[in-house]
C-alpha cells in the first residue's frame, strides 16, 4: 500500500537491510499505532484524530470512485529557466524529487468519477518540494480546468503547498494568475469546484486558485494562510493566538465552508458535487 | 543618505556646488570647469548605473524619493479625485485610487502608496495592504469595468502585509479575488511596476494586458532578503538571493513578465522624479493606444493570452 512510504523504515542493526516497521507513533499524541490500523483509517489517527500526510495516490484512493481514474499529469516537466542556484543547482534538486516521489513535479491528477459524478481531480503532492507551485504545477492545474471546462466534468482540487516556487521566480507568481484565468471556463460552463485544503496550504496556492473555488473544505487543524507564521510572528513580535490560521479558525472567521474529517470527505464531496446536478441519479 | 554606490557622484556633486559657490562669491567665469565636471558627472552616472548589480538596484527601488502613485497622479493626470474605503471594513492607506482624467481621456486608477518620509511611510503601513486595500481595488475595477474606461495600475509594495489581522480578514482570499476581478476587467488594463513588485502583494493589482516596469524596479515572487532567510536561512544572503531570483527588469523582459522598460533618468528615478514620470507618461499613452482599438471581449482574451502563455517547461 502506498502509505507505508508515508512512514520510515527502520534499520535493523547489524543486518544492514530495511525492514518496514509494522508500528507508528502518532506524530501528534504519540500513540503506538499499529500501521495497518492507521492505514485503514486513512492516516487519521483513532486516538486523537490528528490527519497524517498521506501520499496522493492514496488521496486518489479515497476519493475516485474505484477504477475510474485515469491520469492526467505527468507529460510536463519542469526547467531551470533561471539557471538557479542556492545551496544547491535547481536541476539537482529537481532530480532528488523527482527520484523521491517518481514524478515530474509536485502534482498528480487525472479524469475521475466522483460519487458517480465526471470530474476532474487534481492532488497536489507535498513530498515534492513542499508542494511549491512552478510552471509544471500551474500548468497542469491549468490544464485541468480546461480538461473539466471542455468535458463537462467536476473540479475538485487536493491542497498541499508552502506557496509558489522560490527557484522559479517571478514565473512562479505568473502561474497565480495563470491557474485563476483557467478556473474561468469552468465557472463559464456553471461546472461546479471544490478545492480541499490540507496541511498546510499557504502563500501564492491559497492566494490563487486554492481559494477560488465554489466550496472550500478543510481538514482539521491544518494551517492554511497567506504568510507563515514565522514571518507573520517575526513582523508583531507577538505569540500569535491560539489556532491562529488553523482550519477551525478560519472556519470561524468566514473563510470556509466546512471542515471534514477525512473519513466523512468522500461522502460529503459527493453530496456537495450532486447538489450542483440538476439530475443527481442521472449521474 | 546616498546609497553606497553613490558616493563617488555625491563626491561630484558636492565639488559642482562648490565651484558654483566660489564663481558666485568671488564673481569668478569657472563656467569652463563646471561644465566639465557636470559633464564628468553624467558619464560617471551613467556608467555607475549600467552597472548596477541586482541588489543594488533593489536599493535604488527602495530609494526615498522615488515617484509614489500619487506622485504619478499629481503629475500625470490633468485631474484627479481620490476613492476611499473598500465599503465593508475601513480605508486601507497603503492602497489609493480614484477617477482621473489621462490625456483627455477617462480612467481608473489604482496603486500602492508608500509615504514620502517616516511618519507618513508608518501611517501608509510602508505600502503593504490589508485586504480591505485590494477590496478597494476591486471596487475600482468595477467601477472602471462600468464606466468602459481603462484601468491603470501602480505597483510599490514590499508584499501583502503579513499581520494577525490580515489574516484573519483574509488576506490570500481578497488577493485571490483581487487577480480574479482584474482578469475579468473588459477594458484596457495596464499595470506599471514603480519600484518594488512584492510577490502576490504586488500582482493582486498585477494583472494588465500589458506590464510596463520602471528600469531599476523588481518584481517577484519574494522578496530577496525572505528567500535569502528560506533557502540560505541567512537574511544577510539577500545580494546572492536577488541575483537568483532574476528579479530585474531586464530579466523579467526577457522571462515574458513585463512587456515593457520605462528607462529612468540618469542617476535613477529618486534623483529625477518628474523626468522619471514623464517617461512614463509617454510610454503608458503608448500601450493604452495599442490596447484602445480592442473590444471588451478581446481585451480579455488579450490578457489571458498572455498569462497563459507564462511559465517555463517542457513537455515529454
Ligand atoms: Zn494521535
Amino acid at each position: 500500500m502506498a502509505i507505508e512510504r508515508l512512514f520510515r523504515r527502520r534499520r535493523t542493526r547489524g543486518e544492514g537491510r530495511e525492514v518496514p516497521d509494522l508500528w507508528i507513533r502518532c506524530q501528534a499524541c504519540g500513540s503506538q499505532l499499529y500501521k495497518k490500523d492507521l492505514e485503514q483509517n486513512l492516516g487519521v489517527c483513532p486516538h486523537c484524530g490528528h490527519h497524517h500526510r498521506i501520499p496522493v495516490e492514496d488521496w486518489v484512493r479515497i476519493l475516485a470512485d474505484e477504477g475510474s481514474f485515469e491520469a492526467i499529469t505527468g507529460k510536463v516537466r519542469p526547467v531551470d529557466a533561471l539557471s538557479f542556484v542556492d545551496t544547491e543547482p535547481y536541476p539537482e534538486r529537481l532530480a532528488r524529487y523527482q527520484q523521491k516521489t517518481g514524478r515530474p513535479d509536485a502534482i498528480y491528477g487525472g479524469r475521475a468519477t466522483i460519487g458517480g459524478v465526471k470530474s476532474v481531480l487534481l492532488v497536489m503532492d507535498y513530498a515534492f518540494a513542499g508542494g511549491s507551485m512552478g510552471s509544471v504545477v500551474g500548468e497542469e492545474i491549468a490544464r485541468g480546468a480546461e480538461l473539466a471546462a471542455r468535458e463537462d466534468r467536476a473540479l475538485v482540487i487536493v491542497t498541499a503547498s508552502g506557496g509558489a516556487r522560490m527557484q522559479e521566480g517571478a514565473l512562479s507568481l505568473m502561474q497565480m494568475a495563470k491557474t485563476t484565468m483557467a478556473l474561468e471556463f469552468v465557472f463559464q460552463k456553471r461546472l461546479p469546484y471544490v478545492s480541499i485544503l490540507t496541511h498546510p496550504t499557504t502563500g501564492g496556492v491559497t492566494a490563487s486558485f486554492a481559494t477560488l473555488a465554489d466550496v472550500i473544505l478543510a481538514e482539521p487543524d491544518a494551517l492554511i494562510g497567506f504568510a507563515g507564521p514565522r514571518v507573520i510572528k517575526q513582523t508583531i513580535r507577538q505569540d500569535l493566538p491560539e489556532g491562529f490560521q488553523r482550519s477551525e479558525f478560519l472556519l470561524k472567521h468566514g473563510l470556509l465552508d466546512a471542515v471534514v474529517d477525512r473519513r466523512k470527505l468522500k461522502e460529503e464531496l459527493v453530496r456537495v458535487l450532486r447538489l450542483f446536478s440538476e439530475d443527481p441519479d442521472a449521474a | 543618505m546616498p546609497l553606497e554606490f553613490e558616493r563617488p557622484l555625491v563626491e561630484l556633486e558636492e565639488k559642482i556646488r562648490a565651484l558654483e559657490a566660489t564663481a558666485r562669491e568671488q564673481n569668478l567665469d569657472l563656467s569652463d570647469e563646471i561644465e566639465l565636471l557636470k559633464g564628468k558627472l553624467e558619464r560617471l552616472q551613467r556608467e555607475i548605473f549600467a552597472g548596477l548589480t541586482p541588489w543594488q538596484r533593489v536599493q535604488v527601488a527602495r530609494a526615498p524619493g522615488r515617484p509614489t502613485t500619487l506622485d504619478v497622479a499629481e503629475r500625470i493626470f490633468e485631474d484627479f479625485y481620490e476613492l476611499r474605503g473598500d465599503r465593508a471594513f475601513a480605508d486601507d492607506p497603503a492602497i489609493v485610487g480614484g477617477l482621473a482624467r489621462f490625456a483627455g481621456r477617462r480612467v481608473v486608477f489604482v496603486g500602492h502608496q508608500k509615504g514620502r518620509n517616516t511618519k507618513e511611510n508608518i501611517a501608509r503601513n510602508f505600502g503593504m495592504p490589508h485586504p480591505e486595500g485590494y477590496r478597494k481595488a476591486m471596487r475600482l475595477m468595477d467601477l472602471a469595468d462600468r464606466e468602459g474606461v481603462p484601468f491603470l495600475a501602480f505597483i510599490d509594495t514590499p508584499g501583502a502585509y503579513p499581520g494577525v489581522s490580515a489574516e484573519e480578514r483574509g488576506q490570500a482570499w481578497v488577493i485571490a479575488r483581487s487577480i480574479q476581478r482584474m482578469s475579468r476587467l473588459r477594458v484596457p488594463a495596464v499595470a506599471v511596476i514603480l519600484g518594488e513588485g512584492g510577490s502576490g502583494g504586488a500582482l493582486a493589482i498585477g494583472v494588465g494586458n500589458r506590464v510596463l516596469i520602471l528600469e531599476n524596479a523588481w518584481y517577484s515572487v519574494i522578496s530577496p532578503e525572505s528567500c535569502a532567510a528560506i533557502l540560505w536561512r541567512d537574511a544577510k544572503e539577500a545580494e546572492r538571493a536577488a541575483a537568483a531570483l532574476k528579479l530585474t527588469a531586464r530579466d523579467l523582459l526577457e522571462l515574458g513578465v513585463v512587456d515593457r522598460i520605462v528607462p529612468e533618468p540618469g542617476g535613477g528615478a529618486h534623483k529625477n522624479p518628474e523626468g522619471a514620470i514623464r517617461e512614463l507618461e509617454s510610454a503608458l499613452l503608448a500601450v493604452l493606444r495599442e490596447l484602445e482599438g480592442l473590444s471588451p471581449e478581446e481585451l480579455w482574451q488579450d490578457r489571458y493570452r498572455k498569462f497563459r502563455a507564462l511559465g517555463a517547461f517542457e513537455e515529454s
